[in-house]
């Protein structure tokens, strides 16, 4: 099974929501589509179940066009932010109510509803109303319902968005479990990086209605096309500074310097933008060839076992993630050290030119 | 501003409460510095918000009193504490301006004009809308809008305290470390008192200095981020804070040594006999792969997160997680885990003892 | 929001607009027909040409209607919307008072409109009458079939106690979108309790209210069975408005040509007035929106 978006477009009243798009999505992998609010994510998937028509290009649903087509022609699920489910129903009807309208027999839909729950962990409340139930088990009744129909292609827009941190983790886990079982095609919208790379599959990443990126989602994360790639896909924000490369140095602006190795050595000398990500930024010198900045504390974020050190350099703000309890007080004098293997250069239009060499090698 | 007192503190919204579990909130007696920042942190329903409102006014507790330094308001109204809040959803004035909307609490309380002028452009520019101060409110992204409120509730200086109810919800990830650490660099330069609920581990670390953690109407412990960390006091604060949360192991523990399915563990630290159920308890981060020492365990699934790893494996059947390094090799071979030393805690129904010299 | 494309969804509207085509575009075109004809009877129809229109635009009988029917309209709101602003800010919001509230509310809208003129031209009787008997007790000099102002009073106080409840539950309906945050928020301002109805309330009553002034305005200017019912547009013309003055045209007189162009311009007024109030509110949509 495959979904593909041939230089799929959409604008509404002259404005580009979606700009010229590409995609080949597959069955047997999760596709995320990553992206902050607004850049497109719900626009897309409209497109992709036929909510909305294309304004140029061509849907094909397993090599046959679809564009036109009306969804409830296509056998699509979506599963929103919002909790949607019938509230005066048992979350048992809740779940057999696709079924029903597709006039299916009382005994397959029986079993298809207690298969279902089963895999959602619903079993013991299916006699409840969904207002009766925790928010988690609400989503749960809801995935159940895009599941049951036996879609081929279930879209799911930030699902967890509503939850609390720690049931939104449970589910998150389980999601690729739950997919692993079904034969549908997964596409799933989220803003957060940390959910895209937990998921795993394959990420496309958003940035006002343009696809930046589509890949494997380790792949994306560490060998962004682009500088907007890499600002989406890190969290905290991908760090820059300019650097200038010249012979077998990058010069971070006259603060520090650094070796350029590898990729880095081949590109011809002129004006970078050296981008790290704060996990990569260190307080202790480990290694000879490591590259010291200085810089001063703006603020620190403890969070128990790691800290956020909020940093200035010159006039770049940086994130840095440190091991440990650093606390350190605004205003304070730091050198934080960079592994030069840990970054890459973009040139001037934000392409990669230079990946970092560590993200090669894993 | 003023220390903020809970005296005796329990909350039932029923008329005549006789079982523990008819309190929304149970006894609790807490000191909380002035000028401190404070985050309310457990999931729904544990009484968060209820103890927010009581302190807000907007509920008055069943029994128990509620000090501002040494004045008990307990039966004072909202207005009359002399408190800021900032909701869950941005609340502004649509058809003022930005301006008026952040001179409006001084505006109310007849302040000075000149005065309230240079206020409102000094806060302005702490929260980045000098440029936007005479837009109106109306039409302004749901982050403007939340920044608004934020500086509405920071334009007074004498409150008592600034309350925050989930403030980052509707604010999109990139937003909310700009929002955080904005909020952090406030409460440092003006030194209020800060309280902020949240459900998000991630958001009540990183802004408080002391995170008060509240499960099923308790306080289960109230300490720094590194405290929370290193010593849960309870199950609880185990499991919810870091993630994934604490790994938790029925054991049976008898003097420096726990028992786990005929394996044994040192635990770096004496117990005498403890009484209920007895766990141990191991987070994720000091926990190691290796191909030699330590517990067999069967590794399920390896969950790449970008900066670490996440291994996730049952050990004697009960699950169990463990943080790798990004880059570190993970080998077939790897079939045991290590446990660092002196990093487990020991529960006795799912309370903390503390450990008795070896 | 973005809606759906379907083009097919066309159909459903079809009966409708069989029924709409039946019950207003024919007679309407009828109506057309006669404004534009002169005749004698004996279905004989002359062409006019716009000469009836011009007869009404400079006549005085319709100056006169058109004055009192806007001046009728423009008292009738301002006395409504406030007063149902006011009935729901202070309308119970919770437990068993507000249920009571909407009901004793919603029960004027409930009761037919000749009913109501009927209730009223009795309750105002000096002779039989409840409150003209009343009147007349303490010596108040009152009777609406002879004094205008008193028939004027006695219409404008049926109307709003006929429907100042719409303009009231309407509201109601703005306020209980409030979320209490901002109730809450303006407490902590310490704001006055004008600043929260003029900061808070109205910004966020302001669609429906709208909408609740198209209906009082539309609904006022077309009247006819109430005031036909309690005074039949009497002393004299002192309360005949614009519809009633139209039906003793077309109906008592049988001057189908005049109340034919008549009725066609009291029409467009009509239309022009509520789409006026259209732009103004998608506008207003627009804003809140964006």
């Amino acid at each position: 099974m495959t979904l593909e978006l041939k230089s799929v477009s959409r604008s509404v009243q002259g404005r580009a929501h979606i700009r010229p798009t590409d995609l080949m999505l597959e069955r047997g992998t999760m596709n995320v589509l990553l992206g902050p609010t607004l850049s497109g994510k719900t626009s897309l998937m409209r497109l992709m179940a036929g909510l909305d028509v294309p304004t140029t290009g061509q849907i094909l649903w397993n090599g046959t066009d679809v564009t036109g087509q009306r969804v409830q022609d296509r056998k699509v699920a979506m599963v929103y932010q919002q909790f949607i489910n019938y509230p005066a129903m048992s979350v048992y009807d809740n779940i057999a109510s696709p079924l029903r309208l597709m006039g299916k027999s009382k005994a397959e839909i029986d079993r298809a509803v207690r298969e279902t729950a089963e895999l959602l962990k619903l079993t013991p409340m299916l006699a409840r109303k969904p207002l009766e139930l925790s928010g988690g088990q609400q989503q749960r009744c809801a995935l159940a319902r895009a599941l049951v129909k036996g879609a081929g292609l279930v879209l799911l827009d930030e699902p967890l968005a509503n939850l609390d941190y720690k049931l939104r983790e449970e589910l998150r886990v389980e999601i690729p479990r739950i997919f692993e079982a079904s034969g549908a095609i997964f596409v799933y919208a989220t803003t957060e990086p940390e959910e895209a790379l937990l998921l795993g599959g394959n990420t496309a990443t958003l940035w006002e209605g343009r696809v930046t990126q589509f890949g494997p989602t380790p792949k994306v994360y560490r060998l962004p096309a682009d500088a907007t790639t890499a600002r989406v896909f890190s969290d905290p924000p991908m760090n820059f500074v300019p650097v200038v490369k010249s012979g077998h140095r990058l010069d971070f602006g006259g603060l520090a310097k650094a070796p350029a190795e590898g990729a880095h050595a081949a590109l011809p000398d002129g004006r970078y933008l050296a981008g790290f990500r704060a996990n990569h930024v260190t307080l202790d010198k480990h290694s000879g060839d490591a590259v010291e900045l200085p810089c001063t504390v703006a603020v620190t974020e403890i969070t128990g076992s790691e800290s956020f050190l909020h940093l200035r350099h010159g006039a770049e703000k940086w994130v840095g993630l440190v091991h440990g309890v650093q606390d350190l007080a605004p205003g304070t004098a730091v050198n934080v050290y960079l592994n030069p293997t840990r970054i890459y250069l973009f040139d001037a239009d934000g392409a990669l030119v230079a990946p970092a060499s560590y993200a090669l090698a894993a | 501003m003023a220390q903020i007192t809970l005296s005796k503190l329990a909350h039932s919204y029923a008329a005549n409460p006789n079982a523990e579990s008819d309190y929304a909130l149970k006894e609790m007696d807490h000191v909380w510095q002035d000028g401190g920042a404070y985050a309310l942190l457990g999931s729904s329903g544990c009484g968060k918000t209820t103890l927010l409102n009581i302190i807000s006014g907007l509920v008055r507790p069943s029994h128990g009193r509620v000090l501002f330094g040494d004045l008990d308001v307990t039966d004072q109204e909202t207005a009359a504490r002399n408190i800021a809040q900032v909701f869950q959803f941005p609340v502004v004035y649509d058809t003022m301006t930005v301006r008026e909307n952040l001179s409006f609490p001084l505006r109310n309380r007849g302040m000075d004009a000149a005065y309230i002028a240079g206020r409102v452009n000094q806060i302005a520019q702490m929260i980045g809308m000098e440029d936007i101060l005479n837009r109106k409110a109306r039409g302004l992204t749901a982050d403007a809008k939340q920044k608004i409120s934020l500086g509405r509730g920071m334009v007074r200086e004498d409150v008592n305290a600034i309350l925050f109810d989930e403030p980052l919800t509707v604010i999109d990830p990139h937003m909310k470390w700009e929002l955080r650490t904005q909020l952090k660099q406030l409460h440092r330069q003006f030194g209020h008192t800060m309280i902020y609920v949240t459900h998000d581990q991630t958001e009540a670390l990183t802004f408080a200095d002391k995170v008060v953690v509240m499960y099923d109407g308790r306080v289960v412990q109230m300490g720094t981020p590194e405290e929370l960390f290193e010593t849960p006091a309870h199950t609880f604060v185990g499991y919810f804070i870091g993630s994934p949360g604490m790994n938790l192991l029925d054991a049976t523990v008898s003097g420096t040594i726990a028992h786990l399915q005929g394996a044994e563990i040192a635990l770096g630290a004496g117990y005498g006999p403890l009484k209920g159920r007895t766990q141990i308890g191991i987070r994720p981060e000091y926990c190691s792969l290796t191909d030699g020492a330590g517990l067999p365990i069967t590794i399920r699934r390896v969950e790449d997160v970008g900066r670490h790893r996440i291994v996730r494996a049952d050990l004697f059947g009960q699950p169990f997680n463990i943080i790798a390094a990004e880059g570190a090799g993970i080998s077939p071979e790897m079939t045991r885990v290590a446990f660092a030393p002196g990093k487990i805690s020991v529960y006795a129904d799912d309370w903390r003892v503390a450990g008795g010299a070896v | 929001m973005e809606k759906t494309q379907n083009n097919r969804a066309w159909f459903l509207v079809l009966p409708v607009l069989v029924i709409v085509a039946f019950s207003a575009v024919i007679p309407l075109m009828t109506v057309v027909n006669y404004s534009v004809n002169d005749t004698f009877g004996e279905n004989e129809f002359f062409w006019n040409g716009l000469g009836w229109f011009e007869e009404m635009i400079t006549s005085d009988r319709m100056h006169d209607a058109l004055g009192r029917q806007v001046l009728f309209s423009a008292i009738i709101l301002a006395i409504e919307v406030p007063l149902g602003i006011f009935i729901a800010l202070n309308m119970p919001k919770k437990g068993f008072w507000a249920s009571f509230g909407l009901v004793l509310m919603a029960l004027p809208l409930l009761i037919p409109f000749n009913v109501v003129g009927t209730i009223w031209q009795i309750f105002g009787r000096v002779d039989i009458g409840l409150l003209g008997h009343a009147l007349a007790a303490i010596g108040i000099d009152y009777n609406y079939t002879n004094d205008p102002l008193d028939a004027w009073i006695t219409i404008i106080v049926m109307d709003v106690w006929h429907w100042t409840s719409l303009v009231a539950l309407l509201c109601y309906a703005g306020l209980q979108s409030i979320p209490q945050a901002y109730y809450q928020a303006a407490r902590i301002d310490q704001a006055s309790r004008w600043s929260v109805f003029r900061f808070i309330e109205l910004p966020k009553m302001a669609g429906v209210l709208l909408i609740a002034v198209l209906l009082r305005f539309m609904d006022s200017f077309m009247i006819y069975t109430e005031p036909f019912v309690v005074t039949g547009g009497g002393p004299g013309n002192s309360t005949t408005f614009l519809s009633i003055d139209l039906v003793k045209m077309a109906v008592g007189q049988f001057d189908l040509g005049p109340a034919a162009a008549f009725s066609i311009m009291y029409f467009l007024v009509i239309l022009l007035v509520s789409w006026a109030f259209y732009t103004v509110m998608t506008a207003l949509e627009k804003v809140e929106t964006k």
